[in-house]
């Protein structure tokens, strides 16, 4: 168990192994959630003002989009084909969105420096040195795209492709998500004009952030499938209230 | 119970004091250095104020992007105002021969402007991005006189801490911090893409902010009132926007 995320428990038998995230891994998931739904929710709010994307800098209803979304807008002036126009929320959507993006920004900063000084990146997060071998990846993918969980539902840490997908969200997407917003704004615009430019303009950063949306959403749904396959009650106990231990939860 | 040790309760208690006196020691120091949005209460204030404080802390002196006349949009957009009222259709019927820009509240000369009077002061133009809080945008040159000249040329008073500006449409009205009104980028624009400010953009005048959405680009500008307390107009939260659910700050 020494290579693993789950904690021994203060006060079970130091035979049993508690099922159980470390307490800053477990708030840290739930309070990310609950960003994530409001950016999620309040950021759909905002698109649906304008649901059509452009590329380069200036794009609005009399520029030729990339592409639509095909949805009703809440504004009338968004040439949709539909013959009604939804209700318009960008108001209290836009201070949830900005208001869930600083909870956010402190959350991941105090995450980061959690995991990096306790040693929770390093030991939970990087793969090891062996599983990056291709044949280990290769047979990882082999294995989720059979369905072939077996493994992991007696698993005590994250397999090869969970890690790197971890990776991925906390060192790709959200630091692209951030930028991407910010970009957007015309006050950071003006003090980081090269935050703009190499996005390639203020639409691209508008078109980058949906799409980056749509990566994280994906990722959600493999995350919860995921959780649903290899033992949903487990896998749920260990971040949360944590309890049950390994040999039961395995019988 | 063991684990929570006394130890533990007295730290946590002590930080729990220390994170408190802290936050307090922020908030002053804020306040005095203008990093506090009117509109800091209610369930979003936190974010209005992180955002509004940090923005001011990065992009205070900034200038909004300029671009090349060739990145003009060749169609701007204007989002629809409601139909004019039958004082500004008389003042349309007129060529706006008789558009007046008021300036008064903490000045030494209270003016007041003809259209004409506007446009032979020393004007400048840039081509910036007007960006609107839905996520479209157009780039145009606007020219214009910099807010920072008209309000020496009444004479605003070093106490001045916001200029609240009014549309000549009932009820549209918005403000800046100094730091916004005298910023050499602000106009109260009187021409675009080298036209007449058309009505359907805020013709006669329109304020001109690059550094913030097209909402704070207050249009139909009629009267600016110079002030050293934001809260005693309306119901003090800046301008209409916050009444409508939106935020008085809009950089971002």
């Amino acid at each position: 168990m020494a290579d693993s995320f789950w904690d021994k428990g203060v006060d079970s038998p130091p035979t049993a192994g508690v099922l159980r995230h470390s307490v800053a891994v477990r708030i840290s998931h739930w309070l990310n959630l609950l960003c994530f739904l409001a950016l999620l929710v309040s950021g759909v709010e905002i698109l649906i003002s304008h649901p059509r994307f452009y590329w380069g800098e200036a794009g609005n209803v009399n520029t030729k989009p990339l592409f639509q979304i095909p949805i009703p807008s809440s504004r009338a002036i968004v040439p949709t084909g539909y013959g009604y126009v939804l209700p318009d929320q960008n108001g209290w959507s836009r201070a949830l969105h900005f208001q869930g993006a600083w909870m956010l920004l402190f959350l991941s900063a105090a995450y980061l420096g959690y995991s990096f000084f306790s040693g929770h990146l390093k030991r939970d997060l990087a793969p090891r040195a062996a599983d990056l071998a291709p044949g280990v990846v290769m047979d990882s993918i082999r294995k989720h795209a059979r369905f072939d969980l077996e493994e992991e539902k007696r698993a005590t840490s994250y397999n090869v492709l969970q890690r790197l997908s971890y990776l991925k969200v906390l060192f790709v997407l959200f630091p692209l998500m951030i930028w991407s917003g910010l970009a957007m704004s015309p006050a950071f615009a003006a003090a980081v004009p090269a935050a703009v430019a190499a996005l390639g303009g203020h639409q691209s950063a508008r078109t980058i952030h949906f799409f980056v949306t749509i990566s994280l959403l994906l990722f959600v749904l493999v995350h919860v499938l995921m959780v649903y396959l290899t033992g949903f009650r487990r896998r749920l106990r260990a971040m949360t209230i944590g309890g049950g231990s390994a040999i039961e939860e395995q019988a | 119970m063991s684990r929570f040790s006394r130890r533990t309760m007295i730290g946590a208690g002590l930080s729990a004091v220390a994170g408190a006196s802290g936050l307090a020691i922020a908030g002053k120091l804020a306040r005095q250095h203008g990093l506090i949005p009117p509109d800091s209460g209610g369930l979003y204030g936190p974010g209005e104020t992180l955002t509004y404080g940090a923005q001011r802390l990065l992009a205070r002196h900034s200038l909004a992007r300029e671009f090349p006349r060739e990145a003009i949009s060749a169609a701007p957009w204007a989002n629809p105002t409601d139909p004019p009222d039958d004082l500004f259709k008389r003042h349309q019927a007129a060529g706006f021969a008789n558009w007046t820009l008021a300036v008064d509240g903490l000045v030494a000369r209270p003016v007041s402007l003809s259209l004409a009077e506007i446009k032979s002061q020393p004007s400048r133009s840039h081509i910036t991005m007007l960006v609107c809080e839905e996520g479209w945008s157009y780039i145009a040159e606007w020219t214009g006189v910099p807010l920072s000249h008209i309000l020496e040329l009444a004479g605003a008073k070093p106490e001045a801490r916001h200029v609240v500006y009014f549309s000549q449409q009932h009820g549209w009205w918005d403000s800046l911090d100094m730091d916004e009104a005298l910023h050499p980028q602000t106009l109260i624009a009187h021409t675009m893409n080298g036209q007449s400010l058309p009505v359907g953009h805020g013709g006669p005048l329109r304020m001109r902010v690059p550094k913030q959405l097209g909402y704070k680009n207050v249009k139909f500008v009629a009267r600016l009132t110079v002030t050293d307390d934001i809260r005693k107009f309306s119901k003090g939260l800046g301008s209409a926007s916050p009444e409508f659910g939106y935020s008085w700050y809009a950089g971002i």
